[in-house]
């Protein structure tokens, strides 16, 4: 597992934050800032939710519920009511904070694919008001969304979105992996071995599942104010079972249990339908078949596997 | 001196030649795949094939022309950094695109910022209510679509009707275009249902409306397979008021779907479903007939309104670029507002500058079902 | 009002039969396997899009329906031979992953081979609409119940009578024992998720007439076949059933008593509420966890 200690979790932080430096020498013009803004702001979803079904061996297939509600709560705040974007952004992602908890509770007593099914009518349902309620919404045409402004200065064009988002990730990487090494996280991890056996050592494994169900939601809510801004427009799209879905395979398919997995495992997800678009209409089978074949050959995700084998162990 | 002046005139003439053989871009992001599949395929089909005749009949300016399409699969957001893509990356030269109203209002900003030339193919009226500079469309608006069949309605002396409708974009756009102009047209909407977007029983919300004796006609405001349901349990229900369906479903695959259930079904249309049905002088006749020639003929397939929406903006576009004799954005947007007389195969278009969509309801054409064919409604 | 009752209750009914037949492939396949098969939606869209093929080509409606089982009962056995047994040992969430890149690999490829449109299918007894009271019904809601109520009948016997069945059973409830015993584990997944595709696609080709069939009917009636087998309890067969009829019939009255443009969050709500109270689904089995 990576970031075991202090020394390595600080050296992939640092390479992190050197990528991301470093990254806007390769980008040469506005459409690949554009993707390069996507897969941050998937990459910080991912990275909460990772925390949610690598760590805490829970599982979530309504996570896009989360983004979009934090994403139509900054929209619809600051579009129909007026309200400073900040303050938008705080007050969605308290509200979605206070759903989790609500129904955190009820749902995590759930397990496997009960609770997956649980997770994904709340995603459904949440996706379903949405689009229906369109005199809030817009429905499903969407709507309009005033840009970020905070303190007299408005944040616009790509190139300053991308430090913006950068910064929050690199944030959210560090926030993450300081909470995987906290006794807290500690749990979390006891909790994913055998929740059995962690209640026996003390542990209360309701309470630490629903704050990482908690936390989990919160770093969704986030990235979805932050896309509103940034696109100017939502759609129920983002809120559909389809990108729950998308955003549990980017955080399996680049390695459970690895905070840096998932962002890699956001980054090839991402980028590669925009490669593939050349395949045209063999687009959809080629991806289906490049999820298969790498979770097959590659079943801890892309990231175990490699540092594995670069390592030399092979299990 | 001779030799520099020589030299300069080669390089002019090689860069010419260059910028002669740089083919011209057309971009295009459609709902190929994903929900609203059957309205990009088709207006992807068109795009391809015409974009190949075009370019065997010499191609437009001297130059062929290269089409650059990418699905979005109906989503906004992909819509969002395909045209990104499209304007950064593929520097087209005008986007003819966007198959659904949602994906359209998403990119507006980016054509507005980046002054490029948009024509959508999407139906709802705020696309060009408020006129934008670089936007245009082609599609009859939804608020058309339900004057075209009030005025029907009143000519039938119907004046309390019952709306049905699904829950995509399209249908509550309709739907809420319909609500805000019934009044006008003396029309009271005395039942309001709706179904959802993959709903396969349709006959809970038709049982209510059934039961409300004072309804004289049904509107259904939908397209997709959603309608064909809602006329198959009609028929299954045995409801006798006549059924409206509106302008998204103006095609035989609808009345195959149907069955034998869409007998006596009205629906605002465009001249190109009737094809050779058209009287012989109409000017729409022409291009109607040969744009189902070809495409059927290439394709094995019916066409369907939603390619002639795909047709109308190529063509449009062509046209333009010939009249501004350049490919320069700002010029080609000027030429497409000052299109005048266009006859297209959603109807004939004048643009101005404060109308951006270029048709009035004149060509606008009600339909009926009548032994499973598509008739004229004088 | 009782009329309307009625006319509620029979859509729902019938849309529940398919429901209950893509839950019991849920549940066969995760009795077998403890795989959730998120591709079991495109067996039924196969079983429709391959009968329309079929009957394209001439072929009479039955020859049509046999070999579009058939074909898709192929495609479930190369599922599980290329894609789910060389994972064996993944993690629960891997596995669901590869079914959901098979189902994405079987909508792209569904919709190169059948191309977009929307699709017909001939009722099997034609649709004059019989009358019922004063509700109406079309002949093939009594096919799909019809058939439906034969199908549950011989799996019953199948699993309770033949040894193939019993094999299956055995392995479901401890598949080291079943192996001791001497059955043939490889073989009971192969056998489970062909009949699961064969039973999908049974059930794609009986709703088609009244839906009608596309490339993409997968997504929709997988998602709601899942949740009609997880209310029912996963792995219980008659949970299965029971699930799915209560699944169609819940949203048949939300539709038409509440709101039909909630219906589906009705439905997801009555689950959610049920799952609150009954976490193992309304007969589903208490697994019990080795600590």
């Amino acid at each position: 597992m990576s970031g075991t200690n202090v020394a390595s979790r600080m050296r992939g932080l640092a390479v992190l934050a050197g990528v991301a430096a470093l990254l806007p020498l390769v980008l040469v013009n506005n459409y690949y800032y554009e993707v390069a803004i996507l897969v941050g702001l998937n990459a910080i979803v991912c990275v909460g939710l990772n925390l949610l079904i690598g760590y805490a061996g829970q599982i979530s297939l309504g996570h896009a519920g989360f983004f979009g509600l934090g994403a139509y709560g900054s929209a619809v705040l600051t579009a129909r009511y007026g309200w400073p974007p900040l303050a938008a952004m705080a007050a969605a992602t308290f509200a979605v904070a206070a759903l989790a908890f609500v129904i955190g509770r009820p749902i995590l007593r759930l397990r496997g694919h009960y609770l997956a099914m649980a997770t994904l009518g709340l995603g459904i349902i949440i996706s379903i008001v949405v689009a229906t309620e369109d005199r809030i919404t817009g429905g499903p045409d969407g709507m309009a969304v005033p840009p970020l402004s905070a303190f007299g200065l408005t944040l616009a064009g790509e190139r300053s979105w991308y430090w913006v988002i950068a910064a929050v990730l690199v944030l959210s990487v560090w926030l993450a992996l300081n909470l995987i090494e906290s006794p807290r996280g500690r749990a979390l991890r006891a909790l994913h071995g055998s929740e059995i056996a962690a209640e026996v050592a003390g542990i209360d494994s309701a309470r630490e599942k629903l704050r990482v169900f908690v936390v989990s939601a919160i770093y969704a809510a986030i990235a979805g104010s932050l896309m509103a801004h940034y696109a100017g427009f939502i759609t129920p799209a983002k809120v559909t079972f389809f990108h729950s879905i998308e955003l549990v395979t980017m955080v399996v398919f680049g390695g459970m249990a690895s905070t840096f997995g998932a962002v890699v495992g956001a980054a090839v997800l991402t980028t590669l339908p925009q490669a593939l678009t050349v395949l045209k209409e063999y687009e959809m089978a080629v991806f289906g078949a490049v999820m298969m074949l790498t979770m097959v050959f590659m079943p801890r995700g892309l990231v175990p596997t490699l540092s594995s084998a670069l390592n030399g162990r092979r299990r | 001196m001779a030799r520099k002046t020589w030299f300069a005139a080669l390089l002019a003439l090689w860069i010419g030649a260059v910028q002669a053989q740089e083919p011209i871009r057309i971009g295009s992001f459609l709902a190929v795949t994903g929900p609203a599949a059957f309205l990009g395929d088709p207006e992807q089909k068109t795009l391809e094939l015409y974009v190949e005749k075009l370019n065997a009949s010499g191609g437009v300016l001297g130059r062929k022309l290269q089409l650059v399409a990418y699905d979005s699969a109906g989503d906004a957001e992909k819509a969002r950094t395909f045209v990104k893509r499209l304007i950064e990356q593929d520097k087209v030269d005008l986007i003819v695109g966007g198959s659904t109203t949602g994906e359209t209002m998403a990119v507006v900003p980016l054509v507005e910022s980046a002054g490029i030339p948009f024509i959508s193919l999407a139906g709802a009226v705020v696309i060009t209510e408020p006129v934008k500079k670089w936007v245009f469309k082609t599609p009859h608006t939804d608020r058309m679509a339900c004057e075209r069949i009030f005025l029907d309605m009143r000519s039938r002396s119907f004046q309390r009707i019952a709306l049905i409708s699904g829950s995509g974009g399209f249908d509550k756009s309709m739907r809420g275009q319909c609500l805000n102009v019934a009044a006008t047209y003396g029309i009271q909407v005395v039942a309001d249902e709706t179904y959802g977007g993959g709903d396969t029983d349709m006959t809970a919300q038709l049982t209510k409306i059934k039961a409300n004796a004072s309804v004289q006609a049904v509107l259904n405001a939908g397209f997709g397979q959603g309608p064909a349901i809602v006329t198959k349990n009609y028929r299954q229900l045995g409801m006798r008021a006549p059924l409206y369906q509106s302008h998204g479903v103006a095609s035989k695959e609808y009345i195959r779907l149907s069955g034998g259930a869409a007998e006596g079904v009205r629906l605002p249309a465009a001249a190109m479903v009737l094809g050779d049905k058209l009287p012989a002088g109409d000017r729409q006749r022409p291009v109607a007939i040969s744009y189902i020639k070809e495409y059927e003929g290439r394709y094995k397939q019916e066409i369907s309104t939603f390619g002639g929406h795909a047709w109308d903006g190529l063509m449009l576009a062509v046209d333009a670029m010939r009249r501004a004799k350049t490919t320069d954005k700002a010029k080609v947007r000027d030429a497409i507002e000052a299109t005048k007389d266009f006859v297209g195969l959603d109807g004939i278009f004048n643009m101005t500058p404060k109308d951006h969509m270029g048709l009035d309801l004149t060509y606008f054409r009600m339909l009926e079902v009548k032994n499973g064919d598509w008739t004229l409604v004088p | 009002m009782s009329a309307q009752f009625l006319q509620f209750l029979l859509a729902g009914l019938t849309i529940g039969a398919i429901y209950a037949l893509v839950a019991l492939g849920f549940s066969i396949i995760y009795n077998a396997s403890h795989v959730i098969n998120f591709a079991q939606g495109e067996f039924v869209m196969i079983g429709g899009m391959a009968t329309v093929s079929f009957v394209g080509l001439g072929w009479p409606l039955p020859l049509a329906i046999g070999a579009a089982v058939a074909g898709a009962a192929l495609v479930g056995l190369a599922l599980e031979k290329f894609a789910v047994e060389p994972a064996r040992g993944a993690s629960v969430v891997s596995l669901i992953i590869i079914t959901i890149g098979a189902s994405i690999l079987l909508r792209g490829l569904a919709s190169i081979l059948w191309g977009k449109n929307i699709h017909a299918v001939p009722a099997f007894s034609g649709d004059v609409p019989i009358s019922l009271g004063s509700a109406t019904l079309v002949p093939q809601s009594l096919w799909v119940m019809g058939v439906t109520l034969v199908i549950v009948l011989l799996l019953s016997w199948f699993f309770g009578r033949t040894l193939l069945g019993k094999a299956l059973l055995a392995t479901s409830h401890n598949r080291l024992a079943a192996q001791l015993a001497g059955i043939n584990v490889r073989q009971v997944l192969l056998v489970s998720f062909g009949l699961s595709a064969a039973l999908g696609a049974v059930a794609g080709i009986l709703v088609a007439p009244i839906t009608f069939t596309s490339w993409d009917v997968g997504v929709m009636l997988g998602l709601k076949g899942f949740a009609a087998a997880i209310l029912g309890g996963l792995g219980s067969g008659p949970g299965a059933v029971l699930g799915g009829l209560l699944l169609g019939v819940i949203e048949a009255m939300g539709a038409g008593y509440l709101s039909s443009a909630y219906k589906d969050v009705i439905a997801f709500v009555v689950i959610l509420a049920v799952l609150f109270f009954l976490p193992s689904g309304l007969s589903g089995r208490r697994s019990t966890e080795r600590v």
